[in-house]
């Protein structure tokens, strides 16, 4: 029974409130009339279309540098390899790793200098995050209107220059990783093999990172900065190292769901992107200064599970739409608890 | 500290935000090709408007919680007073009134729960705040949006939606339009000067300033400074802080029917989403910082940051061939100014720290490297 | 001195943390207008005392303590620091308890502010009431003159020099309506002499005007200019309660120092070999907050055990913390003649040094991760040891199996009480947690081993257990070892020589064999001999007070 209770404690009720709201979700459906293999398709695809995302938070949880609520920055770079893969017509798997590529060496940069700009403010980082995150995205918006993009899918029809808002990747790389090795059953179910393994494959690629030298390093400044610095290890140098890896994976993630979703969307489209990110961490289990891959996992399993269910199961029971409110409700709940938990320091 | 002479350096850092918004206003006056009067009387205009607003993040600065990015709560609370005020016909300046008095115990209670919710959060009360506004964002959706005009009965058909339930996005609101500004608008040398409401923002700052000079104002100020000396002087810190989010988010309330009597109408889903955003930018404009905000730091900022935003979309338009370019610089520039000013306060109060314990070293040969002793 | 009995009266104080007796039947009184001197090494239950004599919560919260407090006859007991203000007992810590945005004023009054009530008052309390700035400047001025100093009430604080500041902490004090009884402790250690000379007249005026004072200090000229009577703890008890009349500071620190030297220093190696100069320190200075180090220079052979012992405060554990480049530190050190570059942890680690913390917790280990990890973690960044290679050298990943092989071979080598290598490092009591971090610094094989209060917090059997280790590795390694401590004895029993800090400053190296009193006198800071055998004046009724 002890142990019970200490899981709960550690657990957190509203984790398990989540969980078992979801759970209960599952089971109504067939009742209302929402088939089960079509949600279940869905929320896979919700989820790998999502999951590096909020991979991408670990990096920086780890070295303490706290939640990542400039990963707007990851997003723009990105968004800069993407247009420029359509830009120069790159289809297939060559357009989709060619955004990749085309992203690296910006994310490298943003992350960069974003990384050394989080040293200098040590103790405010997730406000600061927050904003520097905010005025990026209004300069891109600014950069997207400007740029000489020329690719004529892209850009506004009769002006012929400056990217419109939502540009689609139909005819480039669409579902280029879902449809991969793609195993379909029945009418209603598809399971995103080549998306999966990419995910798999990312988490594993950062599993192995956190075991290395480094990686270890990078867990101890996040763990106990003195402790880490005392071993000789530069905690600015690793947390600077944890914010360009971070700023990498959000590019990379965006990528992801781009080919998944179908379409790129600039503008204003990066900052709301952020939030949801935080929040399935959150719930995964992870806390301000720790995460694993399960708790990514875990997390955006269930997170995107809620978004995906409860507007069909809900709104077929009530007749209305309540996802919207439900989704604010959780998402920002769930980061409000992460925020006030008293931080365990073990002192 | 010793009182040294400010370098340059130091000074443009203090007053940089100022100094980078001045010449930028000052810079797009000409290519907007909005007359000066034009933008005097939308500077007068906005001073009634948003003022207010503003003074409301004068007491948690004050105690030390950083920028109330939850003063949206107050401007909630607000709003489902307007909404009731509306529903039952209460018009002009004492339909303002009746929807303050619906909405002041909502304020009360909101400020409350937001008070205790960044206890729980020292040191991170700001991005709490800000979660937490959005968090009480979907209880307001909930509310107004599913209960109103089913589980609580309303009046007045028009304002609801076609559903059945739930008011409206927009709602229009004629009756207690300009209620305030006009009680007695003077004509001044060409300009529309809303008389009442001003003589309510000069009230507000001798409230303000009469606060400072109560035991609570300086119990406030005391945790502002230091947390644990207060405590240890037998201030009761958990409570004070909670009392400056409580005036804090009252005063929001009536900031935010100050601003949409004079906007008249309501968008009922996002009137206070923007609330803080501009409130802080204004704030901050003017000279504020986390810790220290005054009462000149509202009106500079206000008229500061708002004259920016006047100009900058025409600016763009002309410059640019875009009216977009206008706006979203408009948005780059706020924000980008609450970044800056957080990160030039971060980066002086690890300055300032490393400093006093140069103080200590009394004698002690040479510097150390920057940042070699703490990690 | 007034009054017929005692105003306070401490009887059969004992106190225990967690087993470990920190105060046995401390007895003695105190009368009106008395200057009473507290001394006792660190660690001698001065502070503790002081806890329990104001009613901080930690004490409670600990067990609370044997024996009463009896003030003007009556048992009292505090159940927090107010009610020992409103008792009329004040007390000035070391660290200053001020708001450095306010004036000097509104700090001597805070949250005891003259106020006049306001319209609101009915409706919202007290507390709004209006500030009576001008009564309030008036009362600080009181206190300031009767302190007999110069402040200016309106300067606010952070402007102020450090002696100043002090001076408002004390004049808070005795700005309270009932103060009675003042306890200091070192208040004149941030304080220039001059400074510390005007606090002794002060402390004089006030104790003329019937406030009883209890001054702590290791400055033992100070104790013995100002003192009625001496106190003196050591190891809990109060050895000594004597006027001060006709002591020396000589007397004082034998009684503070002394005891029987113990037998294991008979357990010398006499035939001890030493190599070659292995070390040298040149003009050390380290910024470390309340150890500050300002010139220091010494030598170490190889193979030695060099001790460093000294009161806290007096910068000994800023030695090992500026050389090993945790606090920003200057000068020249230098290991096999190599200079070693300073402010930079991984430099002297890469040379080849090893720091053991006096800070466990803090920097000595990760709490929330697991033993072998905690042991191999230096080793493992600093010479890149404990990983293995993968796909071919392309990358090294963390060899868990090498990991878990070093951990289990320091637990049976150190009898480290765990569950094993994957037990969280915060599970383990506190000697058990001090030989993970001895392992962690063994597992470096360093060939100059810095160890910062080894045995801290540690239960007598773990205690020899690390002694004999560190003895063991000096003697089969040859491992050179510089030993910090604040215990004495413990640098008796193993080191080879012991130099004492004060103020910073290296006072003197004596061999372990040396008098306990010569320790003494090192520590209470005398550069002058001769004046230590000075008599204190005969009685208190000088007239400069």
């Amino acid at each position: 029974m002890r142990n019970f209770k200490t899981f709960v404690q550690e657990f957190g009720w509203p984790r398990i409130i989540i969980f078992l709201f979801l759970v209960s979700l599952f089971v109504l459906a067939p009742f209302v009339g929402v088939r089960l293999d079509a949600s279940f398709s869905d929320v896979l695809n919700r989820f790998g279309q999502y999951a590096i995302l909020v991979l991408a938070l670990v990096p920086m949880i780890q070295s303490g540098c706290g939640l990542n609520f400039g990963l707007a920055l990851g997003i723009v770079a990105g968004l800069l390899g993407a247009t420029l893969s359509l830009q120069f017509h790159l289809q297939g798997f060559w357009g989709f790793f060619g955004a990749i590529a085309f992203a690296t060496p910006f994310s490298i940069i943003f992350g960069y200098f974003y990384g050394k700009l989080l040293n200098k403010v040590k103790g405010e980082e997730m406000t600061i995050a927050m904003y520097v995150g905010f005025s990026f995205v209004m300069l891109m918006c600014i950069m997207w209107l400007v740029l000489p993009f020329n690719n004529p899918t892209m850009v506004w029809g009769y002006a012929g220059k400056g990217l419109r808002t939502t540009i689609t990747v139909e005819g480039y790389w669409l579902k280029i990783l879902n449809d991969f090795l793609a195993i379909k059953i029945g009418r209603f179910f598809v399971f995103p093999t080549g998306l999966l393994l990419f995910v798999g494959a990312c988490a594993a690629g950062i599993w192995l990172f956190l075991r290395t030298r480094i990686g270890t390093a990078m867990t101890a400044v996040g763990s106990n900065p003195d402790f880490a610095r005392a071993s000789g290890v530069s905690a600015d140098k690793m947390r600077t190292t944890s914010v360009v890896l971070s700023t990498f994976l959000g590019a990379v993630g965006i990528i992801v769901y781009q080919q998944s979703f179908g379409f790129i969307q600039l503008y204003t489209a990066p900052s709301p992107m952020v939030f949801p990110a935080v929040a399935a961490i959150l719930i995964g289990g992870a806390s301000v200064n720790k995460a694993s891959m399960i708790n990514v996992l875990v997390g955006t399993f269930l997170f995107q599970g809620l978004l995906t269910m409860t507007p069909s199961v809900i709104n077929s029971i009530l007749q209305t739409d309540m996802s919207e409110v439900i989704r604010i409700i959780v998402s920002n709940g769930m980061i409000l608890y992460a925020l006030t938990r008293k931080v365990k320091v073990s002192k | 500290m010793s009182p040294k002479k400010k370098s340059a350096a130091t000074l443009f850092s203090e007053y940089a935000v100022v100094i980078i918004f001045l010449v930028i206003t000052v810079a797009a006056i000409s290519p907007s090709g909005l007359s000066l009067k034009y933008i005097i009387q939308e500077l007068i205009t906005r001073l009634g408007r948003n003022s207010f607003l503003v003074i409301a993040l004068l007491l948690p600065i004050y105690s030390g919680m950083g920028l109330n990015f939850a003063m949206s709560l107050g401007a909630m609370a607000g709003q489902i007073g307007l909404i009731f005020a509306v529903d039952w016909s209460v018009a002009g300046w004492q339909g303002l009134v009746f929807a303050l008095l619906i909405g002041l115990p909502i304020a009360v209670f909101l400020g409350w729960i937001c008070g205790k919710v960044m206890n729980k959060a020292k040191g991170r009360e700001m991005v709490t705040g800000y979660i937490l506004a959005f968090f009480i964002n979907g209880i307001y959706q909930f509310f107004v949006l599913y209960m109103m005009g089913s589980v609580i009965p309303m009046r007045n058909a028009s304002i609801i939606l076609s559903r059945g339930y739930g008011i409206r996005n927009t709602l229009n609101l004629e009756s207690v339009r300009q209620s305030l500004d006009t009680i007695f608008m003077l004509k001044l040398g060409g300009f529309d000067v809303p008389v009442v409401t001003l003589i309510i923002i000069v009230l507000l700052c001798v409230f303000i300033v009469w606060f400072k000079k109560t035991k609570l104002g300086q119990d406030m100020r005391a945790v502002g400074q230091d947390m644990a000396v207060a405590e240890a002087a037998g201030i009761p810190v958990e409570k004070t802080r909670i009392v400056a989010i409580i005036i804090s988010t009252v005063l929001a309330c009536a900031g935010q029917l100050i601003f949409l009597q004079n906007m008249g109408n309501l968008a009922t889903y996002n009137a206070h989403d923007q609330t803080s955003f501009f409130a802080a930018a204004a704030i901050l404009v003017g000279g504020a910082s986390v810790t220290h905000a005054s009462i000149p730091n509202v009106f500079i900022g206000v008229i500061l940051l708002h004259a920016m935003f006047i100009v900058s979309p025409l600016a763009g338009q002309n410059l640019f061939g875009s009216a977009m370019v206008g706006e979203y610089f408009r948005q780059f520039i706020g924000y980008g100014v609450i970044a800056l000013s957080l990160v030039l306060y971060a980066w002086k109060s690890r300055k300032a720290i490393f400093n006093s314990r140069s103080d200590l070293r009394g004698g002690v040969a040479g510097k150390g490297k920057d940042e070699g002793g703490q990690a | 001195m007034g009054q017929n009995g005692p105003l306070l009266s401490l009887k059969n104080i004992s106190k225990e943390f967690y087993g470990n007796v920190v105060l046995q039947d401390v007895n003695f009184d105190l009368h009106e207008g008395e200057i009473l001197g507290l001394v006792g090494e660190n660690g001698a239950g001065k502070t503790t005392l002081m806890r329990i004599l104001f009613g901080m919560p930690v004490i409670a919260e600990t067990g609370g303590f044997k024996g009463s407090i009896i003030l003007d006859g009556q048992e009292t007991h505090f159940s927090s620091p107010f009610d020992a203000l409103d008792a009329g007992i004040g007390m000035v810590h070391q660290e200053f308890s001020l708001i450095p945005g306010f004036t000097t004023a509104e700090n001597i009054v805070l949250n005891r502010e003259s106020m006049r009530p306001s319209i609101l008052n009915d409706v919202f309390g007290v507390r709004m009431s209006i500030l009576d700035r001008t009564a309030m400047k008036k009362r600080a001025e009181n206190a300031i003159s009767k302190l007999g100093v110069k402040l200016d009430a309106d300067m606010m604080v952070s402007e102020m020099p450090v002696g100043h500041k002090q001076f408002t902490e004390i004049a808070r004090e005795i700005s309270r309506e009932k103060s009675r009884l003042l306890v200091l402790d070192e208040p004149t250690a941030v304080l220039t002499e001059s400074e510390a000379e005007v606090l002794l007249q002060s402390l004089r005026r006030l104790a003329k005007e019937g406030v009883a004072i209890i001054f702590i200090s290791h400055r033992l000229q100070e104790v013995v200019e100002v003192a009625d009577r001496i106190v003196v703890l050591r190891d809990g008890l109060a050895v000594k309660d004597v006027p001060a009349s006709g002591v020396t500071i000589k007397d004082i620190a034998s009684w503070m120092v002394g005891r029987s030297v113990s037998s294991d220093a008979a357990r010398r190696d006499e035939s001890k070999k030493y190599g070659e100069k292995i070390l040298s320190v040149d003009g050390l200075w380290v910024d470390m907050p309340g150890e500050t180090v300002r010139d220091v220079s010494f030598e170490v052979r190889q193979g030695e055990i060099f001790g460093i012992g000294g009161l806290a405060g007096q910068g000994k554990l800023g030695i090992p913390n500026g050389i090993m480049g945790l606090y920003a530190a200057g000068g020249s050190v230098r290991l096999h003649d190599k200079v070693i570059e300073l402010n930079t942890p991984a430099a002297a680690l890469k040379a080849g040094m090893a720091f053991v913390s006096e800070d466990r917790r803090g920097v000595g280990l990760l709490l929330d991760e697991s033993l072998d990890w905690n042991i191999a973690f230096t080793a493992m960044q600093v010479h890149k040891q404990y990983l293995k290679p993968v796909l071919g050298g392309l990358f090294s990943l963390r060899d868990e199996g090498g990991m878990i092989r070093l951990c289990k071979e320091y637990i049976s080598l150190l009898d480290i009480k765990c569950t094993g290598p994957k037990q969280k490092a915060k599970e383990l009591s506190g000697g058990n947690q001090q030989k993970i971090c001895l392992a962690k610094a063994f597992a470096l094989k360093p060939e100059v081993l810095f160890v910062s209060e080894p045995t801290r917090g540690i239960d007598v059997g773990a205690k020899k257990l690390v002694l004999d280790t560190l003895r063991k590795y000096n003697k089969e390694y040859g491992t050179t070892i510089v030993m910090v401590s604040s215990e004495l004895e413990e640098l008796r029993s193993i080191c080879d020589r012991v130099a004492i800090i004060d103020e910073g400053r290296i006072g003197g190296i004596l061999p372990p064999t040396a008098d306990v009193a010569e320790f003494g006198i090192l520590m209470a800071g005398i550069k002058d001999f001769s004046s230590a055998t000075k008599r204190a004046p005969a009685a208190q009724e000088a007239p400069n007070a």
